[in-house]
């Protein structure tokens, strides 16, 4: 029989996330994907499995989950509640689930989305070249209880491993490119926005994230009479009422509301984890330093095999009381770091 | 880079830090469309390596490439060699063209806002259907949504204005007109674009081997059908066409 994953509760959001679609931007559909492409490459690198491979990608909040055979998991992106029979589980980890065991995944301490992966990778039916689910191209759906989804052949056995999480949860400055409206807005209207303060709407969603902030409106001029074209993730679109969107993987392929610039890859995933109360501030920077910033991040990916180490110490294999409330000391000086980032 | 943004056209401009678009008008014409998808095809002829996918809005082709392998000095030199080479609002029209005629209930609970945009056009009902199915747009570009066709562009009557507030939402299949096109959308969606018909035209078919099918340079036609023919349509419809024909474009 094959591996499966059964869902016995999911959070409003739980979707089946790969690298996504790219090249089909012609035929109008965006790329989607993993919202945050990070979390998914690390969780590939705990597992030692291609970055290729699909898991699930939690907004928000997790679910409850077994297997039909054991099976290697492993946890990254926003750190939520984790246990496995009420045995607590370290985040940015990889870990054993055994067989008719209840993994229980709870709501985003930090940041907005967490993934889990599998060994071997979903291995739903492929639509288009990729598993990921696009909500709003219609191609999959949020999984409900009941699903059972086909998992793939894994080849490896290891657990017990663990990385540092690039920061990405804390908000922070965010890099931006000069794109190909942002000379439609007055030079003061662009440092206004650079020294203003924002926060994520929480209505944002796989599309997009609105910003919130307090000051006048930003406008374009001629903000009403632009040509419909060509949008990129990171694309900061300034709506009718001056309030920016930041355009996310699976946002339309075309807009005719003016850019303001683009957030740089590197920096994307701090915008898709901005959780409740992070603050985010934009900083215009040239298109050589953009591209420096983005070899040293695709670098950084690439070697994120080179940086798993074992957990030497995972609570879920501590049955010791007092072993257990060390460890929860050095869980909270590792929180204390990313908070700091 | 400012500069870029009051160049003369064909212009060249950066879109992220993977992206050059390069455009040939600010306003929709039939020649800056042509230019457009010519360009495309010429660089999927000969692609520089590092170039990752070209793709068309309404009147320029964007350029997605790795910044890592092929430098933006780089690209941006062979654009500009290549817009030398010919007037490209001259150039053909894309190989394999397609007219579909396909099959439209004009206005009725179906589509709502039929009067009110017929009279936007100061046309009659009659005449604003006779309009309708006697016009061959074009479809200029595909995107927004999966499959979704900016369809143009209709007689000078129909360059009537997005509305300010949006419709909630309109179904698949639904037609809709503003600024002198027609829309046939690939999925329920809200709208500012006013809802004048209703098709079972599937224009994204996930499932199927082809699952876009309407391409740029494609032409459609409508045929007026009463609501119960739509209905036996969608029972029969097998394929996604919604009863439409095609031919080849020769």
């Amino acid at each position: 029989m094959t591996r499966a994953l059964i869902i016995h509760r999911a959070g409003p959001q739980v979707t089946v996330q790969d690298r996504g679609r790219p090249g089909l931007l012609g035929q109008g559909l965006s790329q989607g994907g993993a919202a945050d492409p990070v979390a998914l490459a690390e969780g590939a690198a705990l597992l030692r499995q291609p970055a290729s491979h699909a898991a699930l990608e939690m907004a928000g909040m997790g679910g409850s989950f077994e297997v039909t055979q054991d099976t290697r998991i492993a946890l990254t992106g926003a750190p939520m509640q984790a246990s496995i029979d009420g045995q607590a589980l370290t985040w940015n980890a990889s870990h054993l689930l055994r067989a008719g065991e209840r993994l229980e995944i709870g709501a985003a301490m930090r940041g907005i989305y967490g993934y889990l992966h599998l060994g071997g990778g979903v291995a739903t039916e492929e639509v288009l070249g990729a598993r990921a689910a696009h909500l709003a191209a219609g191609i999959g759906r949020a999984l409900r209880p009941g699903d059972r989804l086909p998992l793939g052949d894994d080849t490896r056995a290891e657990v017990g491993l663990t990385l540092d999480p690039e920061p990405r949860f804390a908000g922070g400055t965010v890099r931006i490119t000069r794109s190909m409206q942002t000379g439609l807005f007055a030079p003061e209207m662009l440092d206004r926005f650079q020294a203003t303060a924002f926060r994520r709407d929480a209505r944002g969603n796989r599309m997009g994230a609105r910003l919130e902030f307090e000051g006048d409106p930003f406008a374009a001029s001629g903000q009403l009479s632009i040509l419909s074209e060509v949008i990129v993730p990171g694309d900061i679109q300034m709506t009718g009422d001056g309030t920016p969107f930041v355009l996310l993987g699976e946002c339309q392929t075309t807009g005719g509301y003016p850019r303001i610039g683009t957030v740089i890859p590197a920096d994307l995933p701090r915008v898709v984890q901005a959780g409740p109360g992070v603050t985010l501030r934009f900083e215009v920077i040239d298109l050589d330093a953009a591209i420096e910033a983005h070899r040293r991040h695709v670098t950084a990916l690439a070697k994120l095999p080179s940086t798993i180490r074992p957990l030497l110490r995972d609570p879920a294999q501590m049955q010791d009381l007092l072993a257990y409330q060390l460890i929860s000391g050095v869980i909270s000086a590792h929180d204390d770091h990313l908070n700091g980032d | 880079m400012s500069q870029t943004d009051i160049a003369p056209f064909p212009r060249i401009a950066p879109v992220g830090i993977a992206g050059l678009l390069v455009s040939f008008a600010d306003r929709l014409s039939e020649p800056a469309n042509r230019a457009a998808l010519a360009f495309r095809a010429a660089i999927e002829a000969a692609p520089l390596d590092g170039i990752e996918e070209v793709s068309t809005s309404l009147t320029s082709a964007f350029v997605r490439f790795d910044p890592l392998h092929l430098d933006h000095a780089r690209l941006m030199a062979h654009l500009q060699e290549l817009l030398k080479a010919q007037d490209w609002t001259r150039a053909d029209l894309p190989g394999g063209r397609r007219h579909f005629r396909i099959p439209c209930v004009f206005g009725t609970d179906l589509a709502p806002q039929f009067d009110e945009a017929a009279r936007a056009a100061g046309l009659s009902a009659q005449a604003a259907i006779d309009s309708l199915t006697a016009a061959r747009p074009r479809v200029l570009t595909i995107g927004f949504a999966p499959g979704q066709p900016y369809t143009g562009q209709l007689g000078p009557e129909w360059d009537i204005p997005r509305q300010t507030a949006l419709t909630p939402r309109v179904p698949e299949g639904a037609l809709v007109v503003a600024i002198r096109q027609l829309i046939i959308f690939s999925a329920a969606t809200q709208t500012g674009w006013r809802h004048i018909g209703q098709t079972a035209f599937r224009c994204f078919r996930p499932e199927a081997d082809d699952p876009f099918a309407l391409r740029p340079g494609d032409e459609i036609s409508l045929r007026a059908i009463t609501p119960a023919e739509l209905e036996r349509i969608r029972a029969e419809d097998q394929t996604g066409h919604g009863g439409a024909d095609v031919e080849v474009i020769r």
